[in-house]
């Protein structure tokens, strides 16, 4: 291939936890609602979290 | 307790053990070969079509950001790792492999990204199947 496709650090981390948030609901639980609360909830720790490793790399690399 | 209580605590139990079916072994292969089959097959049309965009877009940005997919090795514990990862986007690796996508040497950060990005549509497509798989045998709606 000899484009390649160009993302951010953030952009990818944030495509990588969108879908497999998507495939988290689904799969561990049981009925709709709790498939879109949970997905959402993995979303949301997958953010927070590549926050929380972003800032953690920072202070590591002063 | 009496032989009648015994029945009435036993039946439950039985019927909640997972087994294994025909319907089960086709799920999990149909599954494994093509991502969200084995949910389509059950008429499990909107999860199927989900876990089939997402586990195919995982895969195929995977190769768009110059991703590698692993051939089969003996070398390093990773490679040997990233095979198995690989291995379980089924009919995906085997498409890639055949037409020899992702047959690059990792040499930038996001061909790095996505190399995760094939081992993870991989992982997540068995995650699927052993869904696909628990709705077959009935022990999930």
């Amino acid at each position: 291939m000899i484009l390649a496709l160009q993302l951010s650090h953030f952009s990818a981390a944030v495509i990588f936890a969108f879908f497999s948030s998507m495939v988290f609901g689904i799969c561990f639980r049981g009925n709709t609602r709790d498939m879109a609360r949970y997905g959402a909830y993995c979303f949301a720790v997958f953010v927070i979290g590549v926050f929380g490793a972003g800032w953690v790399m920072r202070f590591l690399h002063r | 307790m009496t032989n009648t209580d015994t029945a009435k605590t036993e039946t439950p139990d039985s019927q909640s053990a997972p087994s294994m079916n025909a319907m089960a072994a086709v799920a999990i292969g149909l599954g494994w070969l093509v991502p969200g089959a084995g949910h389509l097959m059950q008429k499990k049309w909107i999860r199927g079509l989900l876990l089939m965009s997402s586990v195919a877009t995982m895969f195929f940005l995977g190769l768009a950001m110059n991703g590698k997919v692993y051939k089969p090795n003996a070398g390093d514990l990773l490679d040997m790792l990233g095979f198995v990862g690989d291995l379980g986007a089924g009919g995906l690796y085997l498409a890639g492999r055949a037409m020899e996508w992702g047959d690059v040497l990792i040499a930038a950060a996001t061909a790095d990204y996505g190399t995760k990005f094939i081992v993870v549509a991989g992982l997540l497509n068995v995650i699927s199947v052993v869904d696909a798989y628990h709705i077959a045998i009935g022990k999930k709606q």
